[in-house]
């Protein structure tokens, strides 16, 4: 069996994008409804903000972030995922090469900006949301903070690292 | 200390009611102490009022020694004032600058009604607390104190938490108006004593229950009540809140 057909047919795979699907979207929705429903709770804005002297600018900013990382999300699944699945579906299981597509697609600046803004806000959107998830569901013990917050810090630079890495090495020419 | 004198503006929250629309009216403060609190600032400034025949600036205020809760001033931006850990009654003058404009706001939160000028509405924290925060004994003698062991590392977090003078600053604070602070610090009192736990299910699906009711916005970790609160009450508590619920919420 070709190497494209086994990855496009394998069941954990798809099982995995139908998963990372429905949590993108329940993600989606629920902070919609979270972000509207907290505006809710007060109509009359203070005159004076505190800035960042009281929090972190990033967490309070996850709608923002979140907004610019769907808007990411929307230009690389209509560049790649879309060709994917009409190579797949639409043209019967036909050769479909993502490598020369991913070299071309990143010879535009255009196309690196949107992967930088998508990754930066991806890394604070993590780095506020690793630890507290981890606080939502009651993890908060002076014995854990700081692996918690070391390990979360980690994971948001790895993530960043490897999603930037591909359009970098394409535009770049690092790859042949 | 250095004792000066401050000549100030202030621009001050008026609303005759809750139901009236407020806004800002600039004050004149001259010859303001750095040795007074920030409220004995505004009875220099309402007596002048006074003698003027004008309409005093409501405020709350009661034991102005730090522990009563009453003064709420959002104060430059800030729950009580640029201090950390500091009620309004216990900031001093020193912290402003001669010729400096102080904006006074409420509390703002659809969950606190303005009364009257400065004056907000907190009985829904009241209402939180008669939801749960609190242990049904029988009447009687008190039973010796010693007859019940408590390790001293959870009787101290529990007394922390128990420091919570139900100001509201936490509720101002949040970007979401939510009041998780205070009901966390309140259910926590009692999570950590071997006293609160026979209600310990009950207590906290009531006190958030009656909290969501009240109208207060929901945690999302920005820290900033715990940067703002003047017991300093640590978002663990929040932490423990969430504990307390998925155990109450997914036990059988």
């Amino acid at each position: 069996m070709q190497l494209h057909i086994f990855l496009s047919h394998n069941w954990i795979i798809r099982f995995l994008e139908i998963g990372l699907f429905a949590g993108i979207i329940a993600h989606v929705i629920q902070g919609i409804m979270l972000e509207r429903s907290n505006r809710s709770k007060r109509k009359i804005a203070f005159d004076v903000k505190p800035g960042n002297a009281t929090s972190k600018w990033y967490s309070r900013s996850m709608g923002l972030l979140g907004v610019l990382i769907l808007l990411f999300l929307i230009v690389h699944l209509s560049q790649f995922w879309y060709s994917t699945k009409v190579a797949l579906y639409a043209e019967g299981d036909a050769e479909h090469n993502m490598y020369q597509q991913m070299k071309e697609v990143f010879q535009h600046e255009w196309v690196l900006l949107v992967y930088l803004i998508g990754v930066v806000a991806l890394g604070w959107h993590l780095k506020h949301g690793f630890w507290s998830a981890f606080q939502t569901f009651g993890i908060n013990s002076p014995k854990y903070n700081s692996l918690i917050k070391s390990v979360g810090m980690v994971y948001t630079i790895i993530i960043c690292l490897a999603f930037i890495s591909m359009p970098l090495a394409f535009y770049f020419k690092w790859l042949n | 200390m250095e004792h000066k004198t401050l000549n100030l503006k202030l621009r001050v929250w008026r609303q005759s009611d809750s139901n009236t629309q407020g806004g800002f009216v600039t004050y004149d403060a001259n010859n303001i102490s750095t040795e007074m609190s920030f409220l004995e600032m505004f009875d220099v400034l309402n007596e002048k009022l006074i003698n003027e025949g004008n309409d005093p600036i409501a405020f709350d205020h009661d034991c102005r020694e730090g522990i009563c809760g009453m003064c709420s001033m959002y104060i430059n931006g800030r729950a009580h004032g640029p201090w950390a850990g500091t009620t309004t009654c216990q900031l001093h003058m020193r912290a402003f600058n001669d010729g400096e404009t102080i904006t006074v706001e409420p509390w703002r939160a659809q969950a606190f009604p303005v009364i009257k000028d400065l004056v907000v509405d907190r009985s829904a924290f009241d209402r939180i607390q008669q939801a749960g925060g609190y242990i049904s004994v029988n009447t009687g003698n008190a039973q010796d104190g010693n007859s019940i062991p408590i390790n001293k590392h959870d009787a101290d977090l529990s007394f922390a938490a128990a420091a919570c003078i139900g100001c509201g600053a936490c509720v101002a604070a949040c970007k979401n108006s939510s009041a998780m602070l205070f009901t966390s610090a309140k259910v926590s009192q009692y999570a950590l004593l071997p006293q609160g736990g026979p209600e310990r299910k009950t207590r906290v699906l009531n006190m958030l229950n009656q909290m969501d009711k009240e109208g207060f916005g929901s945690c999302t970790n920005t820290g900033a009540c715990e940067a703002e609160c003047p017991k300093e009450i640590s978002i663990s508590n929040i932490a423990r809140l969430n504990r307390e619920f998925l155990n109450a919420q997914f036990s059988l």
